[in-house]
């Protein structure tokens, strides 16, 4: 899914000072989606054995069918609504600037942080992956204080680590720092 | 009702041990601390702060988590005030009335207003929730299958279709949280269904994962690519504190926004949204100063502030009575219920009473140390707010990665966490509410399963299904629900004239309008 996100980048994206009603053609990623999502869902159902008619009148298939044809009906209805202008209104918050263009490349930079961690958390221990998340996502988002950076990070990982294992009583991965912590 | 009394009087009894109240007031710190971070609503401060639930006894998460409610609540009303950026809808009059006290040197009345009207309006909403919740209950326990089966489509259909702008967004967001609904075995045949044959999904994707995922890590990407260069200004502030003249002209407006807030909160389809408005149109017409009114009206901050307050303690009625979360909060609130294996549901009152109980007295206990702690706080929480966004937000996504690692510890869930964080930046990115989606994945499968077991009882007749009274009437209501919008097109009105009365509709453009020019001249 890394790779479809980064479509909108391609795509100017209107913000609220432009009323007109162009049409905003990245939404036919969501049709996309759902398209897979309820075709994914009709291909995993049809191939549920049935005959448990007697004690389940229902049985496991009629779910997953209805919500799958309902996802299918939502692509094709919202493919009809793009061309005729249809939009989502994009969400709006406290720290979002709504005039500045999509920022892509920074979201691109932390889904691949956040695959790194993914990969590293095992075998590294969640003090040593956490400290490296926070200190290289804090960078992506523009903190250029590189060394202030990984010590609070440090900090965080470790204090969570110890506050999960003897106050939660949860053991997080230690890593190649097993025995030492 | 006398019984009821008699649970309450245990519910106080067990939340009131020196060890409980130390859990009470952790949770109203935390809550209101991770509630006033920019960025941060009500509903990822729940998510965020779920895993520290993870091993302490229920009781005493719960107690917790009211802390945490009525705090993230609070605490967003103090960003609104000091930043003048609503975090979510129903925040937007108390940012616009709010930060124009602030500017004008009134961020500690507005401030107080905001905190006493809070208290006051979670007050009364937590004592008429006591007195309708377990009436509600034992209303509904007497109803079959079907019956529940019908509140339940009810709910899906009003959440999806009444709330937000667009019904179909709304229904793509539901039909995907019903899809990820299916994720794991089936409860009836056994069989695994979209598992994608990995065992660790076989008893469906952990919920605190998806909750985590959507609110935390959907919001924390979409914020990065549209990140403020330079964060809004923070207007400094000392202690809250109120002349007699603030008090004159807040109390009244506390009580009324009360009155709007809490019935709407409780029906399925209510939000917080309209409440707030229609509280701030009364305040203005009723305000012997209407012309302060958009430079910063005390009344405009003390209404809307307590009938925002009184619709979340509104929305615990149709939770914890029957199990049907109706706003995001709740939704995440009711994760927690099904990690404690509690089955939320209208046997809870029956099966659960001390527990309920005690989580009742508990939003009492964290209501009162909020007023006591966060006045005086108010000042440090300012602080918070001058956090470093990239600091903030790095926070944000490394707190998420935590909480949906710590509950099970495996990488899978992070894999999970990424995808269904994808997913609410697409949510966000192309204006598809989140809330349809939360609630579809969890009233799916229930929904599912009571249909089933229905049908199995009635022997496998479709007509069962609308054998009962109830369940006809709630089918009624909700095509109504559906319909009516069709007819009033038909009518050549829009929805939004009747929904809003027309002085309202052009003050909001008004406010809308000077918000945006606000906005527009910051960023230069």
């Amino acid at each position: 899914m890394t790779g479809p996100i980064e479509k909108p980048a391609e795509q100017p994206v209107t913000t609220q000072e432009q009323p007109e009603p162009t049409v905003d053609r990245a939404q036919y990623l969501v049709c996309a989606v759902l398209v897979l999502v309820g075709a994914f869902i009709i291909y995993d159902a049809l191939n549920l054995p049935a005959g448990f008619a007697k004690v389940d009148p229902v049985g496991p298939r009629l779910f997953p069918m209805i919500i799958g044809i309902g996802l299918l009906v939502m692509a094709a209805i919202l493919a009809i609504a793009i061309p005729r202008g249809s939009r989502g209104e994009a969400d709006a918050g406290e720290d979002i600037d709504p005039d500045r263009p999509s920022d892509w490349r920074t979201v691109g930079l932390l889904v691949a942080i956040f695959v790194a961690t993914i990969l590293l958390v095992m075998p590294l221990g969640w003090a040593i992956t956490g400290a490296l998340m926070f200190a290289a996502c804090a960078t992506v988002l523009g903190s250029k204080h590189y060394v202030r950076n990984i010590v609070i990070g440090a900090v965080l990982s470790t204090a969570s680590f110890y506050a999960f294992y003897s106050g939660l009583g949860i053991p997080l991965p230690a890593g190649i720092l097993d025995g030492i912590l | 009702m006398l019984d009821n009394l008699g649970w309450l009087i245990q519910g106080f009894e067990q939340a009131a041990t020196p060890m409980n109240l130390l859990y009470a007031c952790i949770g109203v710190l935390l809550g209101t601390a991770v509630g006033v971070l920019p960025g941060i609503g009500p509903a990822m401060t729940v998510a965020l702060l779920l895993p520290i639930t993870y091993n302490v006894s229920p009781s005493a998460a719960f107690i917790m988590f009211a802390g945490i409610f009525y705090g993230g609540m609070y605490g967003g009303s103090t960003t609104s005030i000091l930043l003048n950026t609503p975090g979510e809808s129903s925040s937007v009059i108390t940012a616009i009335e709010g930060n124009k006290m602030a500017k004008a040197g009134r961020a500690a009345q507005a401030l107080a207003t905001a905190a006493i009207g809070s208290f006051v309006a979670g007050t009364i909403g937590t004592l008429l929730l006591a007195l309708f919740a377990p009436a509600i209950s034992r209303f509904a326990v007497t109803l079959g299958a079907p019956s529940y089966l019908a509140i339940m489509l009810f709910a899906l259909v009003a959440v999806t279709a009444v709330l937000g702008s667009s019904k179909l967004r709304g229904g793509i967001s539901l039909f995907l949280g019903l899809a990820i609904g299916l994720v794991g075995i089936d409860s009836l045949t056994g069989q695994a269904r979209a598992t994608f044959g990995l065992p660790q999904l076989s008893d469906g994707i952990d919920i605190v994962v998806i909750a985590v995922a959507i609110f935390a890590l959907g919001e924390a990407l979409w914020v990065a690519a549209h990140l403020r260069q330079k964060p809004a200004e923070v207007i400094p502030v000392g202690r809250p504190w109120m002349g007699k003249s603030d008090w004159q002209r807040s109390w009244k407006p506390w009580l009324r926004g009360t009155a709007y807030g809490f019935p709407f909160g409780a029906l399925p389809a209510g939000g917080a949204e309209l409440p707030t408005f229609l509280s701030y149109i009364t305040e203005k017409k009723l305000s012997k100063h209407p012309e302060e009114f958009g430079k910063g009206a005390i009344e405009g901050v003390a209404g809307p502030e307590a009938a925002n307050n009184a619709s979340a303690a509104g929305t615990l009625v149709p939770m914890l009575s029957l199990g049907l979360p109706t706003n995001a909060t709740a939704a995440v609130m009711l994760t927690a219920f099904v990690s404690y294996g509690i089955q939320p549901g209208p046997t809870l009152f029956d099966k659960e009473p001390l527990l309920i109980w005690t989580l009742i007295a508990s939003l009492f206990i964290g209501n009162f140390l909020l007023l006591v702690l966060n006045l005086p706080l108010a000042p440090l929480w300012a602080k918070l707010l001058r956090t470093p966004r990239p600091y903030l937000y790095a926070g944000i996504l490394f707190f998420a990665t935590l909480g949906a690692f710590a509950v099970n510890i495996q990488p899978l869930d992070l894999v999970l966490l990424l995808v269904f964080g994808l997913l609410g930046l697409m949510m966000r990115r192309f204006g598809l509410p989140v809330l349809p989606l939360i609630i579809g994945v969890i009233l799916g499968p229930r929904i599912e399963r009571q249909l089933r077991q229905s049908l199995q009882l009635g022997g496998g007749e479709w007509g069962s299904l609308f054998t009962e009274p109830v369940a006809i009437g709630v089918y009624v209501c909700m095509a109504l629900l559906l319909l009516a919008p069709l007819v009033l097109k038909l009518m050549h009105r829009s929805e939004e004239t009747l929904l809003l009365v027309e002085d309202d509709k052009d003050q909001r453009e008004k406010a809308t309008g000077v918000h945006e020019k606000r906005l527009r001249e910051e960023s230069k």
